[in-house]
């Protein structure tokens, strides 16, 4: 009897998740079926034929080209500047213990805490006052390293939580220097928590609408054109951007999978050849 | 000593660059600023030049700190203390750029007086969003965590995969799948449901999109995986032992559920209520595509004023309030609910 109820119940668990799954789901294959879209008009809303056209011209819409190639050029910029300033900060955090780390980590929390729509409004009072840069690709930079400087900053410390720091205690104690140290000791060994968080910060800068859209001036980034243009146009190019970058960030995290299951192998043999030589 | 040093220099430092870029002063005063700004680094830079390497060591992690909290001082900081005091200026005129600082009050009243509405919608979409993600993320989280098995991280990836597509462009597919002529409401048209739903409030004259609840489903939408993936981490570090502990001691699948497992996932649910409700309050996208006038939320009042009204100071004092009443809200719920290990 209690049993049978508590099988009913598990199937009734999984069922709930399969239809959050299927949820999750819904708009992303409307947006990559309506890549394949036909329109009739300027707004790919209703479905009419099949046909490859767009995927054969994904760059047929100018204005769209140029918004997704400036969002990518902020976004590498943004996310160069966020990541060293990230990491420094997630090392000083990690490595050390001094007066005051506490409050700076409470610190760090309060920018990812803030609503952006205060975030984008503050930020933009700042520049309204003054007559240095006026708002266009510099601001939007500003910004978004403002926000993904403490993003950096928490997933490179929860990266490197565990790092055995008496590492540089042992390469120092062989006569390395404290910069040979870093560079040949410790820095290899925090890079892909580096690298996972400089990923994940470039999406944050991708993706930014509500910050981006407080402080671009008249300059246009991926999604403050695709919000203009919502009105005017809907063309089937922007669901093919979409789908690349969808396609691009599945098999970056295919890949990043695959490399993470492969690693102790590596190790494995780099140490053995080590062994023999 | 060193360590106190290094702590001070860079709280200086930060506080110089909140003054110059908030412009508490002008004209002389504020090359005094940058003098002292300049004059504080230089002095680490000396003392950990010639202090040897123990003043080094303690001066390290200070210098390593600095360029990222004196960004964060210049451009988090700063802006927060120019929008209070926009938010207390006055406009000459309409279209005029400068603003003068009179303790302008009237600037909140009239945010309270005439936005009410807008900030109440806001905090109830969000709340009803925030219950709802966690109604459809937690089981997810819990059947990832529990019976994944080895399909375990191809199910996480399937969960976040969705959201590596643009918010704005998720949320423009919502729009048109919920559209009148739509699948959805062709589907509920076909079944019949379309009565009982329009009972419950959640349709509206036969529509579905533009109706509070088009709003609250697009919030819910996107911000799901900010309620499953900490509800999944703090599943995930449970110890399934525990589980057939309580089974072994008789207890029933619910009640370990009850007494042993959900209890030990609040910390998920607790950082997830705060990264779903923070960010839904304050948004205006859902609002905007999948409402209708009678449906904005405080972020599109707080939009609209800012951006295209150039009403700077009212839009202002809107941010501030949105921001100092979630403050208040957070404050509440941690004491009430709050854990340890949030960050």
């Amino acid at each position: 009897m209690s049993r049978s109820r508590t099988t009913v119940g598990k199937q009734i668990l999984n069922v709930i998740a399969a239809f959050g799954l299927i949820y999750l789901f819904v708009p992303i294959i409307f947006i990559v079926a309506f890549s394949f879209n036909n329109p009739r008009g300027r707004f790919n809303l209703v479905w009419q034929e099949f046909t490859f056209d767009n995927w054969l011209n994904p760059f047929a819409d100018p204005g769209l080209t140029s918004a997704f190639l400036s969002s990518l050029r902020i976004a590498a910029i943004s996310t160069l500047i966020a990541t060293v300033l990230g990491s420094l900060m997630a090392i000083a955090l990690s490595r050390y213990q001094f007066k005051g780390s506490n409050g700076f980590n409470f610190f760090l929390v309060l920018p990812l805490t803030a609503p952006e729509i205060v975030l984008g409004s503050s930020l933009a009072t700042l520049f309204l006052g003054q007559n240095f840069v006026s708002f266009g690709t510099i601001t939007i930079i500003i910004a978004h390293i403002m926000f993904q400087v403490s993003f950096v900053a928490l997933t490179v410390r929860a990266r490197i939580r565990g790092f055995d720091w008496t590492l540089e205690q042992a390469a120092q104690d062989l006569g390395a220097s404290p910069a040979r140290t870093f560079w040949k000791v410790t820095f290899p060994l925090i890079l892909p928590g580096i690298l996972a968080a400089s990923l994940l910060a470039f999406a944050l800068s991708i993706d930014d609408f509500i910050i981006t859209f407080f402080n671009s001036g008249s300059v246009q980034t991926f999604p403050i054109y695709i919000y203009g243009a919502s009105r005017v146009e809907i063309s089937p190019q922007i669901n093919v951007l979409a789908s690349m970058v969808l396609f691009a960030s599945v098999a970056i995290l295919a890949i990043g999978t695959f490399a993470g299951k492969r690693k102790p192998q590596v190790h494995l043999r780099k140490t053995r050849r080590a062994v023999r030589a | 000593m060193a360590d106190r040093v290094g702590l001070a220099a860079l709280l200086i430092a930060a506080l110089c660059l909140v003054a110059i870029g908030s412009q508490w002063f002008d004209g002389p005063l504020n090359s005094l600023v940058v003098l002292i700004l300049l004059l504080t680094l230089a002095g680490v830079g000396v003392l950990a030049w010639r202090g040897g390497p123990e003043a080094r060591r303690l001066l390290a992690p200070y210098g390593l700190l600095k360029p990222g909290m004196l960004w964060l001082g210049l451009f988090f900081l700063a802006p927060l203390y120019s929008l209070l005091r926009i938010s207390l200026s006055t406009k000459p005129s309409r279209f005029s750029v400068e603003y003068d600082f009179s303790w302008a009050f009237e600037n909140y009243t009239t945010a309270f007086s005439e936005f009410g509405a807008q900030f109440q919608r806001a905090f109830t979409y969000a709340a009803v969003a925030t219950v709802l993600t966690i109604l459809i993320g937690y089981p997810l989280a819990y059947v990832i965590a529990f019976r994944g098995g080895k399909y375990k991280n191809i199910l996480l990836g399937l969960v976040v995969i969705p959201f590596f597509t643009s918010y704005l462009i998720r949320t423009i597919a919502w729009s048109t799948i919920l559209s009148d002529r739509g699948v959805v409401v062709s589907a509920l048209d076909a079944i019949g449901l379309v009565p009982l739903l329009e009972v419950m409030q959640i349709m509206d004259n036969g529509r579905l999109l533009n109706t509070p609840a088009a709003v609250i489903g697009g919030l819910t939408y996107n911000f799901l995986p900010f309620m499953l993936l900490p509800i999944y981490v703090s599943l995930e570090k449970i110890d399934v032992n525990l589980m057939n502990a309580a089974n072994d001691l008789y207890s029933s699948n619910t009640a370990a559920f009850r007494k042993v497992i959900f209890p030990l996932s609040m910390p998920g649910v607790f950082a997830g209520t705060l990264l779903t409700f923070i960010p839904a309050a304050g948004d205006f996208v859902n609002a905007q595509f999948l409402g209708n006038p009678q449906t904005t939320m405080i972020g599109n009042s707080i939009q609209d004023q800012f951006l295209r009204q150039n009403n700077y100071p009212l839009a202002s004092a809107m941010a501030a309030v949105l921001m100092v009443s979630i403050a208040a809200l957070v404050i509440l719920y941690t004491r009430f609910f709050g854990t340890e290990d949030l960050a």
